[in-house]
């Protein structure tokens, strides 16, 4: 099985798309905005339902404690801001009026990671799965494509209790069916040499580079692990189990983000060697985005060699 | 409570009880035997460290039992150090960390406002709290959505756990600044149960935007070694000085009420 690598498309309209339909079926969903509706598109929802819209300026801590009020007395909120802002700026505000309280909010963060751009480092946050994943009973997901963003978006207000949607500022290519789940990883490609465990903007690369290995005999499994929390532990398990070797690749600190999970999980439960590619412990800076990416160790020809590195260690290559 | 804890803030709680007594059994509508109760008014007590006094109100009115109350602070209690929604169902919202509570409220008063609704939504709220940001960013949402069945109730007592709050940051002149922020304000005297629920029938006159009441308190009002002291924030009296402190509350009050 390989899949196929589609075009690319926004994550943020088709979440903003999602939220609207939403909207439609659902008359005690309201949707919260920092300033920044039309990057993250909440402004479709907003003008079709200005009632249940509340677009409270540059104040994002206290629109996840305004978020929190509306969702204890019911309702489902979903709040969106960029991801520097929802997880950093107002962390506290996430931590206490919605997590501590058990809020049914629904922050769904756009501009995550380095792909922001030419904004520079002040807003390319490569802290903020971390920081979410750390919260007791966060939701925590990371869509690699529009076509999980739409199942995330939806999925997310079926599950009662907070969440955390990373969205990408890029348009990205679409790598998946939409057959995305929470709680489940998603193979895109079988292997049984090497698995390429991947999120977001990078799962595109873990399956070109997955295609190149091919080429050479090497067999690798990709799993797209958008669901970062609850993550699919069995998916995991039989990952370490059937090939021995994972790779890890994430736009995100290596610190605190998925390779971390994945090296503390299979160091408890079924030790392999893992390597983690994503963003060392650096702040970005203002460039092309996809260059960016390059720059801050990130580029395909880094995931090769990482690969070979873990091919080489299990006597899979010379 | 706080004795039997060996933690806690006495002070606070002391300077904010003639308030949330005013409020819990004259102003708010509720019903101990409901506490989930739909058209109930929301309190929330955004100073969440005054939990002693939230939960001994709690308890006369009704909502817990009072043998309760002798587990603040323990393992495995109901009553948490700062208010806990999630522990204790007529908690509104929990609070600890300061500068949450009036946005929550002002959600909770956009849901009524949705849901043409007739509950009124409370936040208490403490004076050193008035030098958070996001105390700052929360009123101006409920100004700007002249949030006509919010009210805001400063306990100014004048002291944060340092000291005075006008030595260590200023927050004068608070009253002008709620007004600034599209506040009907009121300034009273909130150890007066007379003024304190004429004020709030004030405030269920005002209809074109929020209000704001200012009351003038003393923290660890009611035992004199605590009254005006910031030492007492956060601190546990030892035996003795709860057995005074005990005694000196049973007394009659004296001419205030």
């Amino acid at each position: 099985m390989s899949a196929v690598i589609g075009k690319a498309e926004s994550l943020r309209d088709a979440y903003g798309k999602t939220l609207l339909a939403l909207g439609e079926k659902d008359p005690n969903l309201v949707v919260l905005d920092a300033d920044l509706s039309g990057s993250t598109r909440t402004v479709l929802f907003g003008q079709k339902f200005p009632e249940r819209f509340f677009n409270v300026g540059v104040m994002e801590p206290t629109m996840m404690s305004i978020a929190a009020g509306l969702a204890l007395q019911g309702r489902t909120v979903y709040a969106s801001t960029f991801a520097v802002f929802a997880a950093g700026q107002a962390y506290n505000f996430v931590r206490q009026s919605i997590c501590y309280n058990r809020a049914n909010v629904k922050i769904v963060a756009t501009h995550g990671g380095l792909l922001v751009g030419a904004d520079g480092g002040t807003h390319q946050i490569v802290e903020d799965i971390g920081l979410m994943r750390g919260l007791p009973g966060m939701t925590v997901i990371v869509p690699a494509d529009a076509p999980t963003t739409r199942a995330a978006t939806v999925q997310v207000a079926e599950r009662e209790g907070p969440a955390y949607v990373r969205l990408t500022r890029e348009n990205l290519p679409t790598v998946t069916d939409g057959s995305f789940a929470i709680g489940k990883a998603q193979e895109l490609r079988s292997g049984s040499d090497l698995t390429i465990v991947a999120v977001g903007a990078l799962v595109a690369r873990a399956l070109e580079v997955a295609e190149e290995l091919s080429k050479v005999g090497i067999s690798t499994r990709v799993l797209d692990f958008a669901s970062v929390k609850p993550f699919d532990a069995p998916a995991l398990m039989r990952a370490a189990r059937d090939t021995g070797a994972i790779l890890v690749l994430e736009e995100h600190s290596v610190l605190t983000g998925v390779g971390a999970l994945v090296a503390s999980e299979t160091a408890e439960n079924y030790p392999v060697p893992v390597r983690r590619v994503g963003v060392p412990d650096l702040f970005g800076e203002s460039g092309e985005p996809w260059a960016l990416l390059d720059r801050y160790g990130m580029s395909k020809e880094r995931i090769r060699d990482e690969a070979w590195e873990l091919l080489r260690g299990r006597g899979k290559v010379q | 409570m706080t004795y039997a804890a060996q933690s806690g803030h006495p002070g606070g709680s002391l300077s904010v009880t003639d308030i949330l007594t005013a409020l819990l059994f004259r102003e708010l509508r509720l019903d101990p035997v409901r506490p989930e109760w739909a058209d109930r008014d929301r309190l929330v007590l955004s100073k969440g460290h005054a939990s002693p006094a939230m939960y001994a109100a709690l308890a006369l009115r009704g909502f817990l039992p009072r043998e309760e109350l002798a587990s603040f602070r323990q393992l495995g209690s109901r009553l948490q150090g700062h208010v806990d929604r999630t522990k204790l169902p007529c908690i509104e919202a929990s609070t600890g960390c300061l500068g949450q509570g009036i946005g929550m409220a002002v959600g909770m008063a956009l849901d009524a406002r949705l849901r043409k609704a007739s509950w009124r939504t409370y936040a208490v709220i403490g004076d050193g709290e008035c030098q958070a940001g996001p105390t700052w960013e929360a009123l101006m949402a409920g100004g700007h959505y002249r949030l006509s069945n919010l009210v805001v109730i400063l306990d100014r007592n004048g002291l944060e756990t340092d000291g005075s709050t006008e030595s260590i940051m200023g927050i004068e002149p608070v009253a002008e600044k709620f007004r600034a922020f599209r506040y009907h304000t009121l300034e009273i005297d909130g150890h007066s149960f007379p003024a304190i629920l004429g004020a709030l029938a004030e405030a269920r006159q005002t209809t074109d935007g929020p209000t704001a009441i200012v009351a003038r308190t003393v923290k660890g009002k009611g035992v004199s070694f605590m009254e005006g002291k910031h030492q007492y924030h956060g601190k546990a009296p030892t035996k003795a000085e709860a057995e005074q402190a005990l005694s000196e509350l049973a007394r009659p009050s004296e001419g205030n009420a």
